[in-house]
């Protein structure tokens, strides 16, 4: 009985707690977000500790305002590493920052609404005329990867423009064995995958048999199944799978950075008109963005720096 | 068995045909079933020992573990149980002892029905726009028990209503009949009669949410590190309460993630101490079934 | 709550404060009723919530090209939204998996209940009782590890020389559908084992000494009889499987096709899993229309059941 009593005590405990457990559920979801805010500002001040000796303070203080940013969701994470450090030297100008698109991006840029736009592709001939200066920021590169086990170490452009369209179906076809061609890729609004179809002129118009949902399993898949291709950020390309040689030019740092190498796309900052016209405010973010320290953030996202 | 027939047994060709068919179902099921689960141990077990338990996956120190995703799936098992086992049990007590039978009633247990047939991808998504977004907690360990909590709700009521359901009407009128109060009578008597199904109840909610992925991909986010802890006792006390608002991955969130990118053995690993996990609970249940029912 | 913990040291007796009593009383009716609303509460909240997000990209991009387009470009310049095979791959590999899965659950089911020899089955029913609670996500592994790779010779064998196929390496309809009948046996085999053994022995009795051999009692009077959980287990094993996610987005190759059994094709579940990370906007919005596309299949489902249930219910009772 005495057992059994205490039982019940610790369920109508248990029920108290519950109820006092949903009254905090209030508290904590107010607190939530200003531990998410105390993460941030920590996370800028292990940043500041490397910035202060770079910028002079004096000039940074001076400076205050914002920055309207939009485009590019692949440079997102680039974006974000950058408006965070760039808080740190320069506290009181806001960086905004929209992620829609590249298209989108330039086109604010370009009629005014915001004041750099990010792109992950190099600008069209119509976008330079109306006035969008491209400036390159880093750049990312592409890696087109087989089976271990196959045969084939190079294709060219049109080769692997014909194997994504559907054209060729066959390694056969391309100097291979006698194997069927499993193309795999991204899913639609990856930003790799819209690179990748942009650079082949594919877009959308690519016939895939797997669409995987990260860079991680597009690989796993690849180096698993005889006969696939796929295509990969470079920064994560590993020894399970073989990166091909594009028009006899091997994926690597150098020949990307060469140009030689055509699966590369730049990230863009768009401006309208030169850096020199603009705002001292912007002026400033280019001067950080291609400065020692901006670059350095470009690396630790695994991108290749512009030089 | 000719000896129970008067007449000459008559031969159904129809009858050995579905004869046949049970043997073959039951043999492939039973053994497909058996199999999957004897390959992923015997493929797992080789990569668990203490440090894949007791260590993060990390690329500097070249260890891979599941400490981090052993502690979130603490953390989303207790504060899920704790919200939802009340709700749950509370729930179960007014429908079977307060609510008379009617358009309410009928009302409350099809939607209990309801959310326990609501597949986890929209729980997920719920969680995502109501807690995560709604509410400001993002992906956040919060978040996702938040979201197990409607999940494993009709969980827990069901079990413990069957369990009211099982305790004599002559034990109510008893109590009642000498005069204790309806409340004194639900704690004295039928809960620790119930006690068994609130239990299961309970169990099963565990299992569900050992095994959950899809509802906490996009809630409690894939996070697998530790916290860090250094200082003093206040500070680590202090980390643990902040790491509910930051996003953690149960281990079989870490599972998919493996899997998708094709790290079998790690993948097989996880699996191995999941199964060991179902099968604990599993041996829990029955222990409580029989172990708990009132004399 | 003070004045519960104050009851709880007297609880000894039934003699008391009754005003103490009243107050605990009216407390603990309400505490019990307010958590029973939490259900309804949930569930208001879900089906509101579903249709907010769900219907704005109905109005944007419209009802019908949403539902009845077959082009899903999602991230084009000029994005089509169709998710016409998405659905019809949710209904096809649904039932593809449930006429494999019932009939070999329903079948094991009855070995468990009436021809296995009782130790046999005392060792085997624990067994598909544990697991029921195997994570789906350990099915999915094992598709994407074994049975990938073994539709992927079968695929080459049966598309030999075909200049049409496009070859999926064993991620395919196929493979998603097996990985799907498999995972809802368990859950078949239970409930359709409970309500076997819950027919009355008095009808089994009764079809014997008639003359029915034993097949035929199981066949003509015991299935029927457990008619209603043998559905119940149905409709819960397509619930299952229509709501799976995670375990079939690798397996299934998740490209949007046309539901044939070697295509690289995507579930209504998978739909949202792969694309919700990267998605914004409309892309996004319409990611939560396929959520509320799948939530009314849900909602049908449960009502059927709701019903069947009741009937169940009514029949047991006369």
């Amino acid at each position: 009985m005495k057992n059994r009593r205490s039982r019940v005590l610790a369920l109508a405990g248990a029920c108290i707690l519950a109820v006092g457990g949903l009254a905090a559920c209030g508290a904590e979801e107010t607190s939530a977000p200003s531990t998410g805010a105390a993460q941030t500002s920590s996370a800028a001040e292990s940043g500041a500790d490397q910035t202060s000796s770079v910028a002079g303070s004096a000039e940074a203080a001076a400076l205050s305002g914002s920055i309207q940013m939009v485009g590019s969701t692949s440079m997102e994470r680039f974006a974000n590493a950058l408006i965070e450090a760039f808080a740190v030297t320069y506290p009181d100008v806001n960086v905004t920052a929209e992620f829609v698109g590249s298209g989108a991006g330039i086109e604010a840029v370009i009629n005014g609404t915001a004041d750099v736009g990010n792109s992950s592709r190099n600008l069209e001939a119509e976008e330079l005329e109306a006035g969008a200066v491209e400036n390159i920021v880093a750049i990312d590169g592409i890696a087109v990867c087989v089976d271990p086990a196959n045969t084939v170490t190079g294709l060219t452009k049109d080769q692997l423009t014909n194997i994504y369209n559907g054209t060729i179906t066959n390694w056969s076809e391309v100097g291979g064995s006698d194997t069927p061609i499993i193309v795999i890729g991204r899913e639609a609004g990856s930003g790799t995958r819209g690179a990748f179809e942009e650079l082949l002129g594919l877009e959308d118009a690519c016939v895939y048999a797997n669409e995987l949902d990260s860079t991680g399993a597009v690989m796993a898949r690849v180096a698993s199944t005889p006969g696939a291709i796929g295509y990969v950020s470079l920064d994560v390309l590993n020894d399970s799978v073989v990166a091909l040689a594009l028009d006899g030019v091997e994926p690597t740092v150098d020949n990307i950075k060469s140009g030689s190498y055509f699966l590369s796309r730049p990230f863009v900052m768009a401006t309208n008109g030169e850096i020199s016209q603009q705002s001292d405010l912007v002026q400033a973010w280019f001067d950080f963005v291609l400065g020692a320290e901006g670059q350095e953030i470009a690396t630790s996202v695994g991108l290749i720096t512009v030089e | 068995m000719n000896d129970n027939t008067l007449m000459r047994k008559r031969k159904r060709p129809l009858d050995m045909i579905l004869r046949a068919a049970i043997y073959i179902s039951a043999s492939v099921s039973v053994l497909l079933l058996l199999g999957m689960i004897g390959y992923v141990f015997v493929k797992g077990i080789q990569t668990v020992n203490l440090s894949f338990l007791t260590s993060v996956t990390s690329t500097l120190e070249g260890t891979v573990g599941v400490a981090g995703n052993l502690l979130n799936t603490a953390y989303i098992i207790i504060i899920t149980l704790l919200i939802a086992t009340p709700l749950g049990v509370g729930s179960a007590i007014y429908l079977n002892e307060y609510a008379r039978p009617g358009r309410i009633v009928s009302m409350i247990e099809f939607t209990t029905e309801t959310l326990s047939g609501i597949p986890s991808i929209i729980f997920g998504l719920f969680g995502m726009v109501f807690f995560g977004e709604s509410l400001g907690l993002g992906y956040s360990l919060l978040t996702g028990s938040f979201t197990l909590t409607l999940m494993v709700l009709p969980l827990i009521t069901r079990n413990t209503q069957e369990a009211l359901r099982t305790v004599p009407e002559s034990y109510r009128s008893g109590a009642l009949g000498m005069g204790s109060t309806k409340w004194h009578m639900i704690r004295t008597i039928l809960l620790p009669s119930s006690m068994p199904g609130i239990v299961t109840g309970i169990i099963l909610a565990l299992g569900r949410i050992v095994g959950e992925s899809a509802a906490l991909l996009f809630t409690a986010g894939s996070d697998y590190r530790l916290p860090r802890f250094s200082g003093g006792f206040a500070d680590n006390v202090e980390r643990l309460l902040t790491k509910t608002t930051e996003s953690g991955g149960t281990l079989t969130i870490e599972l998919y993630l493996q899997m998708q990118k094709g790290q079998y053995e790690t993948a097989f690993g996880i699996g191995c101490v999941l199964i060991i996990i179902v099968l604990i609970l599993n041996l829990l249940t029955k222990l409580a079934a029989n172990k708990l029912r009132p004399v | 709550m003070n004045s519960q913990t104050h009851a709880s040291v007297r609880e000894s007796t039934i003699l008391g404060n009754r005003k103490n009593k009243a107050v605990v009383e009216t407390a603990a009716q309400i505490i019990f009723t307010i958590c029973a609303f939490f259900a309804v509460l949930a569930v208001v909240s879900i089906t509101l919530y579903m249709i907010i997000s769900g219907t704005p990209a109905i109005f944007e991009v419209g009802l019908t090209e949403i539902l009845f387009g077959t082009v899903w470009r999602p991230a084009a310049e000029d994005p089509q939204f169709g998710i016409l095979y998405v659905i019809l791959t949710s209904i096809i590999g649904t039932s593809m998996a449930i006429l494999i899965g019932v009939p070999i659950g329903v079948l094991t089911a009855v070995f468990l209940a009436e021809v296995a020899p009782k130790k046999l089955a005392m060792i085997v029913k624990p067994a598909v009782e544990l697991l029921a609670g195997i994570p789906s996500v350990i099915y999915g592994l094992l598709g994407v590890y074994l049975l990938n790779p073994l539709m992927y010779k079968i695929e080459l064998a049966v598309f030999e020389g075909s200049a049409t196929h496009q070859f999926t390496g064993g991620a395919n309809l196929l493979s998603a559908v097996i990985v799907l009948a498999i995972m809802i046996l368990p859950t078949v085999i239970n409930i359709s084992e409970t309500s076997i053994k819950a027919v009355h022995p008095s009808l089994k009795a009764a079809s014997l000494a008639l003359g029915a051999s034993h097949i035929q009692t199981i066949f003509k009077t015991m299935l029927p009889a457990a008619k209603s959980g043998i559905v119940t287990a149905i409709v819960l094993g397509v619930g299952r499987a229509i709501g799976e996610a995670m375990a079939i987005t690798l397996v299934s190759g998740s490209s949007v096709n046309i539901p044939l059994p070697f295509n690289s094709v995507r579930f209504l579940t998978t739909a949202i899993v792969s694309e919700m990370g990267y998605s914004s906007g409309t892309h996004r919005q319409v990611l939560f229309t396929i959520g509320l596309v799948l939530f009314v299949f849900i909602m049908i489902i449960n009502v059927v059941l709701n019903k069947i249930l009741k009937k169940g219910a009514n029949e047991n009772e006369r």
